[in-house]
């Protein structure tokens, strides 16, 4: 089969790799029809995650139809499914308790041994995001060998299109968890840093979970008109001083919950990059860890810190003492996107949740590398970028 | 100690710079004071040098006794410390270095007796535990388990049960002969709640190679450490999901433990 392949810094190809088999009793095989690139895939293609091998198949936002099954799998062949990029067991003590997210079964055993020593506990299997989260063949492929498909993939009903369910995947539960964990109530100001496709969907949920106002921070005036579009106000952070504006919006109060879904693997694990970030003073996309500290200052006393944005190391200056001064809660995690996608599903379907808005462009797989290229260096217009290995070779490229 | 001695304290120079010309003490040997050009002859940095070693080594050593003094007096200490209630194996201090003791818990979400029974059936343990290529009963509670050595080496170890209680706990110790010298034991308790089952899985080995060969052991992971820690999350899944996960896209490259 044809697959995205990853072989170092900025170098992802198109290879030609053995097709998968099922290998374990409650496998499937899916025949992949609609594929994303994530914002997080970038740090694979910058190298800044560590547990990379050259060789291995990137993505892990998918969809498509079931072509195998094994003899446990409870799905059947022909069915549309999307596929929760967390590979969860269902059965260990953290599913039971709906935590997909910790799965304690689903990285293989001695790949356990690269993020135990670093987190103190090991964090579970997920698809194509390098061997600390198990190594996995990822879904920007023709083929995905889906373990546990019993548990995670959710079966689409006709009449809904890969546009409108692809993001079940991973951005669109991350938004709403995101938004959920703000724990937001009736006339609370909420403020969201970062308008890519997670900052959007956090936005949009926090306006449905009925948020007095939502207030998005960006620098790409593209990204701050989709958020406008959701109905949010805008700060552009480099014409604006953010945490004097937050003070003036919210009637000298603060945002009552922030939610930073930037993150800080953009810029790597490594000391050094850690040091040049406490170093820098301007730029949320330039100095990641930034967006996370402003958020703490800007939150009102008593008020709620969401962190969807992925951490994978330490944080120099972390503003400790206004955490505990303000008396300010903390909520973070990766997604337990199993616990959300039935639901959401459910909010498309009756026409409360649109997905589409944000798909900036639609290339056939084989471009993959090219919106790698232009994802990671247009960011502006390349908001979100989708990849269907059906499509035309000569397919126009763009939405 | 070197010729030369420092000068006295309050000679007006900074010990740091007592060995400055001038100052200096006639080397032995030297009648006369050297010409400042026979300054940079190298008799006298020579003996400084010696002077520099010298003190560095002392340091260094007494360093080194100091550190070995104080570990010493920690580990008395901590033999003197009332007890507490962590298992040993957690313990800064081991009673018998030549025969490690290494464990560990895991709580495996199915009923107690079947857990017990899944590994009282020593057939199963291939199953979970890397580099054990079969084990098979051999009668009376005697197993004979094959062992993959990781270099390609297989060895042989005949264990008997010495202690067995029906749901709670077995223990296993290697026969009179035997290649490996090592005794195995778990316990089996309810969790709290519903969490199903505690598995307390300990082994006392005697380490070939001594201390050295554990190290070696533990970089080639084929150390009771490692073996025991992948084992248990091996038999967890497989308890818990009915598989072993594994990331392999193809049967062949699925690996068995």
């Amino acid at each position: 089969m044809r697959a995205l392949t990853w072989h170092g810094k900025h170098d992802v190809r198109m290879d030609t790799v053995p097709d998968p088999e099922i290998v374990n009793p409650r496998d499937a095989i899916i025949e992949v029809t609609s594929t994303a690139i994530c914002g997080s895939d970038l740090h694979l293609y910058d190298a800044v995650i560590p547990g990379l091998q050259s060789g291995d198949i990137l993505g892990h936002e998918f969809m498509g139809r079931v072509v195998e099954t094994g003899s446990k799998s409870t799905l059947t062949k022909g069915q549309r499914v999307v596929v929760p990029f967390t590979i969860s067991c269902g059965q260990c003590f953290h599913c039971r308790l709906q935590q997909f997210s910790a799965c304690d079964n689903s990285n293989p055993a001695d790949n356990q041994d690269l993020s135990e020593p670093l987190f103190g506990h090991p964090v579970s299997g997920l698809f194509g995001y390098s061997h600390l989260t198990g190594g996995y063949p990822g879904g920007q492929a023709e083929y995905v060998r889906v373990p546990y498909s019993d548990v995670g993939p959710i079966v689409i009903p006709d009449g809904l299109d890969d546009d409108d369910v692809l993001f079940l995947s991973d951005i669109l539960p991350t938004g709403w968890m995101a938004a959920e964990n703000a724990q937001i109530e009736q006339g609370d100001t909420v403020a969201v840093w970062g308008c890519g496709p997670v900052g959007l969907f956090a936005t949009q949920s926090a306006l449905l979970m009925g948020a007095h106002q939502v207030i998005a921070i960006d620098c790409y005036p593209g990204r701050l008109a989709l958020a406008e579009g959701l109905g949010a106000k805008t700060i552009d952070y480099k014409r604006t001083h953010v945490l004097d504006a937050l003070m003036e919006m919210s009637g000298g109060i603060g945002p009552d919950a922030v939610i930073d879904t930037v993150g800080m693997e953009a810029h790597g694990f490594a000391f050094d990059t850690i040091m040049d970030n406490v170093k820098q003073t301007v730029g949320m996309g330039a100095d990641s860890g930034h967006a996370l500290r402003e958020a703490i200052l800007a939150c009102r006393k008593g008020g709620r810190i969401s962190m969807p944005g992925v951490y994978g190391g330490m944080l120099d200056k972390f503003p400790l003492g206004a955490l505990m001064e303000k008396g300010l809660q903390l909520k973070t995690g990766q997604t337990h996107t199993q616990a959300y996608t039935k639901d959401l599903l459910k909010r498309i379907g009756e026409g409360e949740i649109d997905t589409t808005f944000m798909i900036s462009h639609r290339l056939p797989l084989e471009q993959a590398p090219r919106g790698y290229d232009n994802f990671a260096n247009h960011q502006n217009d390349w908001t979100k970028v989708v990849l269907k290995p059906g499509m035309a070779e000569d397919g126009i490229g763009t939405a | 100690m070197s010729a030369i001695d420092l000068p006295a304290p309050g000679t007006g120079q900074p010990r740091g710079q007592a060995i400055v010309y001038p100052d200096l003490p006639l080397p032995r040997g030297r009648r006369t004071a050297p010409s400042p050009s026979s300054y940079r002859d190298g008799s006298v940095r020579e003996e400084r040098n010696a002077l520099w070693l010298t003190l560095g080594a002392g340091a260094v050593l007494g360093a080194v006794g100091a550190a070995w003094y104080a570990q010493r007096q920690n580990e008395q200490q901590r033999f003197q410390r009332p007890p507490d209630s962590a298992p040993l194996r957690t313990s800064r201090v081991q009673p018998d270095r030549s025969r490690p003791l290494t464990g560990r818990t895991v709580t495996i979400g199915k009923p107690r007796a079947e857990v017990y029974a899944f590994w009282r059936d020593f057939s199963n343990i291939p199953r979970f535990l890397e580099h054990v290529e079969s084990i098979q009963s051999t009668g009376d509670g005697t197993h004979r388990w094959t062992i993959e050595t990781g270099s390609g080496r297989e060895i042989v170890m005949d264990t008997r049960i010495v202690h067995d209680v029906e749901n709670e706990e077995v223990v296993w110790r290697t026969v009179e002969g035997s290649d490996i010298e090592s005794e195995g034991r778990v316990l089996f308790r309810d969790a709290p709640g519903d969490r199903g089952t505690e598995v307390v899985a300990t082994a006392h080995y005697h380490q070939p190679g001594g201390a050295l060969g554990g190290a070696v052991a533990k970089l080639l992971q084929v150390d009771p450490k490692t073996q025991i820690r992948r084992g248990l999350k091996r038999l967890k899944m497989l308890m818990e999901t009915g598989e072993i996960s594994t990331a392999a896209n193809r049967v062949a490259d699925a690996a068995r433990p």
